[in-house]
């Protein structure tokens, strides 16, 4: 008999152990595990300055998440930053004269990879590149022309 | 001045020989040939004593830290309006750190004191030399349950309190303070991943599992048989055993988490 609740409370535990485990699965991490593992394809692009992307940031068309960067390294040379980016699979419209930029998502938020589609017939494969880029906004630079602006006008 | 030196020495071997006995327990008690004789009731008995007691101590500070989380997260992400960052917040805090550590410390002084002193009083008593002697392996008897039961457990209790503590800063975000529910969860779910968060989590506390039960087991079998040697032995246990979760959570973050 003793046994016998002991077994039943230890089932009770486990039990609490896997209802617990399923709750974060599924509710706290929405299942994000699919995204990670979807069919991608590699693309690059080169920026002049990348300042505060980072792996695993976002790749948006239209604010839509298409893809995430998968890693930034120094093209040795053009001396410009290399993204390297996966897509997925079934973004098959992006054009060869598609532009991408890095933006920030409000203005303390994460950086992203912004890819404006373009008018062109030719659709990127997978492992091209995408020629027209724009650069990072440095909120200091900015700052600077601005305080210099103003230095000028007196 | 040699005096000193040797005294030196002396306390560095004690504690490589601590380190190689406590090595040897590990391995001979997880390891070697099953014993079916025993069944799987010495398990189930230990998970009872080691988990389920440990369940309501685990849940009702997994609600408080929740709450508290919640109450201090919404005091200083409303000031920059981000206060739907909260559940983000919460989550990440929890499943990465926070919910394994402390379960972990909890469980340490919980279940951990509670081995190492029942072991050692075995050992005063005679018990684990009696055992030998009618040819029982105190080891596969007595170490080999209660290490497997806080292995299996302390993954779960982690993910019991991660469970109940998020709850808790729901009931305070959510339904106290007003955070919107719909940008709580969602943000919650847009930044939570399943393998580099919750999987993280899980094999933390297994590993902190390991090492709090590894630490009370060892204690308890190499305790002093003296009333005095089991409190000794009780205390080392948990300061030991809290210091060791700290120290791997540093590791470990700084493995799964760290700048590459």
């Amino acid at each position: 008999m003793q046994s016998r609740s002991i077994e039943i409370t230890v089932g009770a535990f486990v039990l609490a152990g896997i209802a617990a485990l399923s709750f974060l699965v599924i509710q706290v991490s929405g299942l994000s595990f699919a995204e990670a593992r979807r069919d991608t394809y590699r693309l690059s692009a080169q920026f002049n300055t990348v300042a505060g992307l980072a792996p695993r940031a976002k790749v948006m068309v239209a604010g839509v998440t298409i893809g995430r960067v998968t890693a930034i390294h120094i093209d040795p040379i053009s001396v410009r930053a290399v993204v390297e980016m996966a897509i997925d699979r079934e973004v098959d419209y992006l054009t060869t004269d598609s532009i991408a930029s890095i933006k920030t998502a409000g203005v303390l938020g994460e950086q992203y990879v912004s890819i404006a589609v373009g008018g062109s017939e030719d659709i990127l494969k997978p492992g091209d590149q995408i020629r027209d880029t724009q650069s990072a906004m440095i909120l200091e630079d900015l700052i600077g022309k601005f305080v210099t602006s103003f230095g000028d006008k007196e | 001045m040699l005096a000193y030196l040797q005294r030196l020495g002396r306390t560095g071997l004690d504690v490589a020989a601590g380190f190689g006995r406590a090595g040897i327990l590990l391995a001979q008690a997880l390891w070697g040939p099953i014993d079916w004789r025993y069944g799987p009731g010495l398990l189930l008995r230990q998970l009872h004593f080691v988990g389920v007691y440990s369940l309501i101590i685990i849940v009702v500070s997994g609600v408080l830290i929740g709450m508290v989380l919640a109450l201090q997260g919404y005091t200083v992400l409303v000031r920059f309006g981000a206060e739907s960052a909260l559940g983000q917040m919460v989550s990440l805090t929890l499943l990465r750190e926070l919910g394994p550590v402390v379960a972990a410390l909890l469980f340490a002084g919980r279940a951990g004191s509670a081995l190492t002193a029942e072991i050692g009083l075995m050992k005063a008593t005679d018990q684990l030399a009696a055992m030998e002697m009618i040819g029982v392996d105190p080891l596969r008897r007595v170490a080999r349950p209660r290490l497997w039961a806080g292995i299996i457990s302390m993954p779960i209790l982690a993910q019991v309190f991660n469970t109940v503590a998020i709850l808790g800063a729901v009931g305070v975000g959510v339904s106290w303070l007003g955070v919107d529910a719909g940008s709580f969860w969602s943000n919650m779910q847009g930044s939570v991943e399943l393998g580099e968060d919750v999987i993280n989590g899980v094999i933390k506390a297994f590993a902190f599992g390991v090492v709090v039960t590894w630490i009370a087991v060892f204690e308890g079998f190499d305790a002093e048989p003296t009333p005095e040697g089991i409190s000794t032995a009780t205390t080392r246990t948990v300061v030991y055993s809290s210091l060791a979760v700290l120290a791997m959570d540093f590791l470990l973050t700084a493995i799964m988490f760290g700048v590459d």
